[in-house]
């Protein structure tokens, strides 16, 4: 629904071509739309207006390099800067402890209690340990049930002792946990406001007795302005480790991963990314950012391609590329790769920058590339071999085979050429990709 | 018509304030009401105003609780912009940026501040306005007039009047459709209506038991199956309702990503056989979390898409989020609030009023 900022810049950009530099003039219009775009993806109005200051002073004096379109330039400091204000590398967690402790705290509705199945089995899973849940949401009704239904799904038992004092609950379990020689335990506590004094104090007293490792922040990616106040709430009462961002399979751009990080400097471990038990990701500062610009999804396009694409044919048609052999016969077997993909269309629209090169709006007949097909079809293994060989008679020839025109296979052709001597150049690292 | 919900709202007792709480007390609820309280009370006007107290018991206790949630929220809104206009001794750019700052972090959707911002301007210049608190009226007006554009909003639910009134309850992951429907069937079964709850939550573990704890303490009937089709748990509640003459249906359904297909066309199913049941939903109500930023407009627009969206509950307003983006849904897509949630006891939940909202929000610098 938001236009990406790659987009937004395009509008703003006449302003800026023509110059040789980026100077405070020419850029004002710029600095709106990124501070527009960040608004839109809910960053918080006190970063933004940080942010968007840096920015401008990266970007003053900066040359506008001839090659590169100064839209291009200016979205890659946006983007690097706000890469590096994520956090560079992602943090571990602090799993020392014996048992390692890990409290899961939070607003209402944030997704804590299905976080804690899906990190306990993430780390049984990775560290092939053995994790305990416990139920310490004694007030939401049926919460005990939710984790002991979930404890079941994935064969991880749940510690519950109903609805009594979440602190003692809490100091049981460890005992428990202790005797019965489990690595890992997830405290579970029930979701609350951050200005509610009295249960605020209820969590600062389980973490006095208990003393966890890792206390950790669940927070709603759709979270909007009002996440600062949140996030420092709980941050002023105890000392957070870590945060996870949940419900990122939603299409929120999920500014509020730059604010967590600008207000409180505490890493972002994991993300949510999906409704299943394994639906838990490490955090990665570099998606996040193009995530929050609204730059294409590359990464949903590799993901989708490595599900659908057969590995094996895909390296040999990759190595072919590479030593420049790409004929015919591969492109035949491409194109059948790419047919099962879906629709080119929606494929293309993933693409970062598609709709500055115009893809966007492009239109592929289902029948063009049947035609296409129709004509490779009707050639002779041995010309898609070595397509220099077809000449004017065997053009007749698989024009009407194909039941298309001989100035069709022409086209077909010359195409593949084009296509051949641009591989060679992406292969040889001489193409720029827009970003 | 602005005054008279100014003067409704500070008619109201601060002891009023203490019996209510004691009474809606529940146990198993989150207990914050006490810290409330004494905030409410430290409000002065208050208590001058007290010996005009002459509304009736209705109406007094709505405004009451409606304020205490928001006094959370509206300390922070309203003391900047007091703040704005007391700052300000003309009306110059730095008091529009900062306008903009205030109107932005109530999470009132980015285009309409934008559009919203220049409106202003432009009355400003043409009213020739130079004195901050001169433009108080006018931004509450202007606010007003983008949520209620010319239309004739009621909030009040639609119940059929012969057969169970259908109403079903949607919307994201967590944002707090169960404990809407707990509170609503409580506000219907004081009403003196039998309410029926269905728990088609059958995707997320323990929803359904959690909805049945609900319908225990509140008094309502209950129907729900967990691990099966969400359409046949509707279809046989349906069917249930019938038999056993009940007056409401309240569907509790599963939290869903606004963006994730096949859960928006398992929507569509629940709402087919709805249609062939009973005729289809009376009401269809979008839950929206008082948190949400820019999002919850494209939550609006793609429920509205699959389902006939009838109005928005508005919940976790007790906090310190303003809920603002539903007056960006309001204008983009046109759905308006119908209640608001605002704790977790089964009596936190008040029809909404954009006046009272609006006022409530500016109501110190009034």
């Amino acid at each position: 629904m938001f236009e990406s900022l790659g987009d937004r810049l395009q509008n703003a950009l006449h302003k800026i071509k023509g110059y040789g530099k980026i100077t405070e003039d020419n850029i004002s219009d710029m600095m709106r739309e990124i501070r527009l775009a960040l608004l839109e993806a809910d960053v918080n109005y006190k970063v933004v207006k940080e942010f968007t200051n840096t920015v401008k002073e990266k970007a003053l004096g900066e040359e506008v390099a001839s090659s590169i379109n100064p839209g291009d330039l200016f979205v890659k400091i946006v983007k690097d800067e706000l890469t590096e204000l994520l956090g560079g590398e992602s943090e571990p967690l602090n799993l020392k402890g014996n048992p390692a402790l890990l409290m899961l705290v939070g607003l209402q509705g944030s997704g804590k209690t299905t976080t804690a199945g899906k990190l306990a089995n993430f780390l049984r899973k990775k560290h092939s340990k053995k994790p305990l849940l416990v139920a310490c949401d004694v007030y939401r009704p049926a919460a005990i049930d939710q984790l002991q239904q979930l404890g079941k799904q994935l064969n991880i038992e749940v510690y519950q002792e109903g609805k009594k004092d979440p602190v003692e609950i809490a100091t049981n379990a460890i005992s428990y946990a202790k005797e019965n020689n489990y690595d890992y335990v997830l405290i579970d506590t029930a979701g609350r406001l951050h200005i509610d004094d009295e249960l605020m104090d209820e969590l600062d007293r389980i973490r006095e007795k208990v003393n966890p490792e890792e206390i950790l922040l669940v927070i709603d990616s759709m979270m909007g302005q009002d996440a600062i106040n949140v996030i420092t709430g709980f941050h002023d009462k105890l000392p957070l480790t870590g945060v996870i961002l949940t419900k990122l399979d939603g299409d929120t751009r999920g500014g509020v991963a730059l604010s967590v990080r600008h207000l409180t400097h505490v890493p972002i471990k994991f993300i949510g990314v999906s409704e299943k038990l394994d639906g838990l990701d490490s955090f990665d500062p570099e998606r996040m950012a193009g995530r929050i610009l609204g730059m294409g999804d590359i990464i949903s396009l590799v993901e989708k391609a490595t599900e659908t694409i057969d590995e094996e044919e895909a390296e040999k048609t990759a190595k072919r590329m590479q030593q420049g052999k790409y004929d015919l016969e591969d492109f035949l077997s491409t194109m059948k790769q790419m047919k099962k993909l879906g629709p080119l269309e929606n494929l293309i629209k993933m693409i970062p920058g598609a709709k500055k090169m115009g893809l966007t709006d492009v239109k592929i007949d289902p029948k063009q590339m049947a035609h296409i097909e129709a004509i490779v079809l009707s050639m002779t293994p041995k010309e898609r071999r070595n397509p220099e060989i077809i000449k004017a008679s065997r053009k007749t020839r698989i024009a009407a085979g194909s039941g298309t025109s001989v100035q069709e296979v022409n086209k077909l052709l010359q195409q593949f050429d084009q296509m051949k001597k641009m591989m060679k150049q992406v292969t040889n690292g001489n193409m720029k990709l827009p970003f | 018509m602005f005054k008279s919900t100014e003067e409704e709202e500070k008619e109201v007792p601060a002891v009023e304030e203490k019996e209510e709480v004691e009474d809606g007390h529940n146990p198993l609820a989150i207990d914050q009401e006490p810290v409330v309280l004494e905030e409410e009370k430290e409000i002065p006007e208050k208590k001058e105003k007290k010996g005009l107290f002459k509304k009736k018991e209705e109406e007094k206790k709505s405004v009451k609780v409606y304020e205490k949630g928001l006094t959370k929220s509206r300390e922070g809104f309203v003391s900047r912009l007091a703040n704005l206009t007391n700052k300000y001794a003309k009306v110059t750019e730095e008091y529009f940026e900062e306008l903009e700052e205030i109107l932005i972090m109530a999470d009132i959707g980015v285009n309409t501040v934008m559009e919203f911002m220049d409106r202003l301007r432009d009355r400003v210049r043409k009213e020739n306005i130079t004195d901050p608190s001169l433009l108080k009226e006018i931004i509450v007006d202007e606010l007003f007039i983008i949520y209620v554009n010319d239309e004739v909003l009621s909030n009040k639910l639609n119940y059929r009047e012969e057969g169970p009134t259908i109403m079903m309850f949607v919307g994201v992951n967590g944002v707090g459709k169960t404990t809407t429907i707990a509170k609503l069937a409580h506000k219907m079964i004081d009403d003196g209506k039998k309410v029926l709850m269905v728990g088609a939550d059958t995707f997320r573990a323990g929803a359904v038991e959690q909805l049945k704890e609900w319908s225990l303490k509140v008094g309502a009937g209950f129907y729900g199956k967990e691990e099966s089709d969400p359409a046949s748990v509707v279809y046989d509640g349906i069917e249930l309702a019938k038999e056993e003459g009940y007056d409401v249906v309240l569907i509790d359904t599963a939290g869903r990503l606004q963006n994730k297909v096949n859960l928006m066309k398992e929507l569509e199913k629940m709402n087919k056989v709805i249609l062939e049941k009973a005729g289809g939903c009376d009401e269809t109500l979008l839950v929206i979390d008082a948190t949400t930023g820019q999002n919850g407009v494209s939550q609006a627009k793609a429920f509205k898409e699959i389902t006939n969206i009838t109005g928005i509950v508005l919940t976790k307003l007790d906090g310190t989020a303003k809920g603002g983006i539903v007056l960006a849904i309001k204008e983009s897509v046109g759905v308006p609030v119908k209640y608001i949630g605002l704790g977790e006891t089964k009596d936190d939940l008040q029809e909404f009023d954009i006046e009272k909202y609006i006022y409530g929000l500016f109501k110190d610098m009034m």
